[in-house]
């Protein structure tokens, strides 16, 4: 029984040895020995096989329906007046009264049902389907069994992934979540010393490399000329928390956000410890002078790390970038764009949070593939002159979903938990009304 | 998502389905998913109405189009719910909201206030009902009938205006 525990101690001793010095040390220092690139290249191949192997299953299914896209249904998007125009064209026009046909109600009736079978909204709040499987159990739609070859890969990806891959990345998780709460406080100590701010940083980047390799990220950052400087606001799209370990493992940045309880709310009493982040209590989040005024303060202060916000305030799915709150572009400093997009073949970034906990979802990510994804820094823009903060939210919106490849989207990301307003649905009742009885506007008398 | 969804799904359920709608299997699947994303309460059935998978699926089938009937390997053996008269049906039921077969003056009215919100007022909109009955109207009762209403549109083209192109 002894030599049991001692032989357990032993394998442990071994396998702590062998993370910090094939993984630690490196992240630590930023360079790599390679372990993950081999595994990326062994891992590209597999999925990219194991698609061959199930489209040539499907080959006979495809050639007869022959549908490149991924929706459940093809939209014509005739406008009101032309599709009215067209069911009224049976009937000749009236002379007085109001043009009113029976048929008028199929135009509502057909955009309704599409509407309740695909919207672009809805859609942007659960997972990205895949075109073709990835071999995770997750993402299994339509599972078919092809071959014996493609199970037995699947079978060993779940070993893989559960057994090796997940501790491992825990394990690593751990290490870094407690070096950061343990290194910003011992920098906290510290006077304002300038080896302070440069030690803060140091700490800081460590710990996120580490997390990051605790995620299995493989991170591609593109035009690091444009990186965001010091006093100004960088913005990015939202798809996950992880978003600030992906943007953190090249840079300092000041985190904005509430303050929480629990393990969280300890990570954030410890990291303002050595630097200043700007964090709100929930009742202060209400008051939004006071938020604007404070993130102003810290924007004019230029020793100050650039702040990173949010603006569509909740996390999307990663394939389209829905409306920026226009309270960060009213603060008035530089703005940074950011553009992120992961890639979905290698695991799904996306937190559903009506769905999954944090930990839950955190344990998804470590049971994914892998995580990849691209960070492009974008050039700085400001505000222009007669531009008002919509606009340039508008504006800056746009850039991002160019450079990401992303569906730019003018709806609200609050639409995930809120109703639609009322006055979407007045619009459309007063734009059929002047179809009714014409634009004679002396009798649209109520 | 999407396998939980499939598993709660039997497949003799599908099976039926596709007989009585003539939506493939895969497109059944795939609704089913968005039916469970749209259904919040997770109780199988959406909103007040209680409109269950099996009904959602029905209403859905009165929206394909008539050309995909060949596709299918066994036709039903009474009227597909996707023919003319069947999607002109689902239209008609949408103005007798007393399910009496009548469209009355007052249904008409309250249908026609649904659509225009606030933006005509009464008595005009008044007159068009009493218009459009009166164009309709054959038998004199004051009311549509559903016959009444083939008649009326007879020349629209429904196959077209009340389809929709479902994908996969």
């Amino acid at each position: 029984m002894e030599e049991f525990w001692a032989g357990v101690f032993w394998a442990m001793k071994i396998w702590l040895i062998m993370i910090i010095s094939l993984i630690m040390i490196p992240a630590m220092f930023g360079f790599s020995l390679g372990i993950s690139e081999t595994y990326m290249t062994i891992l590209m191949k597999t999925l990219k096989w194991a698609t061959q192997k199930i489209q040539k299953a499907n080959a006979e299914e495809r050639a007869a329906n022959n549908s490149p896209s991924n929706g459940l249904i093809l939209r014509e998007n005739g406008s009101m007046e032309k599709e009215l125009g067209e069911l009224r064209r049976s009937r000749p026009k009236p002379p007085v009264g109001g043009d009113f046909t029976l048929s008028d109600c199929f135009y509502f009736i057909r955009r309704g049902i599409e509407s309740i079978v695909e919207d672009e909204v809805t859609q942007r709040f659960t997972s990205e389907e895949l075109v073709s499987w990835n071999l995770l159990t997750r993402t299994n739609n339509n599972f078919q069994y092809i071959s014996l070859k493609l199970t037995l890969v699947y079978g060993l990806g779940i070993f893989v992934r559960y057994c090796i891959l997940a501790p491992l990345r825990i394990t690593l998780a751990c290490i870094g979540l407690s070096w950061l709460v343990i290194g910003t406080t011992a920098v906290g100590f510290l006077p304002n010393w300038r080896i302070k701010f440069w030690l803060s940083e140091w700490v800081h980047i460590i710990c996120y490399r580490i997390c990051a390799r605790g995620l299995s990220a493989a991170i591609q950052y593109h035009n690091r000329e444009n990186k965001p400087k010091k006093g100004g606001i960088c913005v990015a799209n939202h798809t996950s928390p992880i978003d600030v370990v992906i943007l953190c493992n090249d840079g300092g940045y000041a985190m904005v956000g509430q303050v929480h309880g629990g393990l969280m709310g300890v990570l954030q009493r410890a990291m303002v410890r050595s630097c200043p982040h700007v964090w709100f209590e929930r009742s202060e989040m209400k008051d939004r002078h006071l938020v604007t005024k404070r993130l102003k303060d810290h924007v004019s202060d230029k020793t100050k790390l650039p702040i990173l916000i949010f603006p569509e305030g909740t996390c999307v799915n990663n394939t389209s970038v829905m409306m920026f709150k226009k309270g960060s572009f009213e603060i008035g400093g530089t703005i940074y764009p950011v553009a992120i997009k992961y890639d979905p073949k290698f695991g799904d970034a996306f937190w559903n949070s009506s769905k999954y906990s944090m930990v839950s979802y955190l344990l998804r990510m470590m049971t994914s593939w892998a995580l990849v994804c691209n960070v492009w820094y974008l050039p700085a823009m400001h505000q222009q002159e007669g531009e008002d903060a919509v606009q340039f939210a508008n504006r800056v919106k746009s850039a991002i979903a160019h450079q990401g490849g992303l569906v730019d989207l003018q709806w609200d990301g609050g639409l995930k938990r809120a109703k639609v307003k009322d006055t979407f649905k007045e619009q459309q009742q007063k734009k059929y009304s002047s179809m009714v009885v014409g634009d004679d506007s002396s009798s649209n008398s109520d | 998502m999407g396998s939980r969804a499939s598993t709660l799904l039997r497949e003799e359920e599908i099976e039926e389905i596709k007989k009585e709608t003539g939506f493939s299997h895969s497109q059944i699947t795939r609704l089913y998913s968005r039916f469970t994303s749209l259904d919040k309460g997770e109780n199988g059935t959406l909103r007040e109405d209680q409109v269950n998978f099996r009904g959602f699926m029905r209403t859905l089938a009165h929206f394909r189009p008539v050309e995909d009937n060949e596709k299918n390997k066994n036709p039903p053996t009474t009227e597909p719910l996707n023919s003319r008269t069947n999607k002109l049906l689902f239209a008609f039921r949408l103005y007798d909201l007393d399910r009496d077969d009548k469209i009355s003056r007052d249904e008409l009215l309250q249908v026609l206030r649904m659509m225009v919100g606030v933006n005509i007022s009464d008595e005009q909109l008044g007159s068009i009902a009493d218009r459009t009955i009166q164009e309709a109207d054959q038998n004199g009762d004051n009311c549509i009938s559903f016959q009444e209403f083939m008649k009326v549109l007879e020349k629209v083209d429904v196959e077209q205006k009340m389809s929709i192109r479902f994908l996969h």
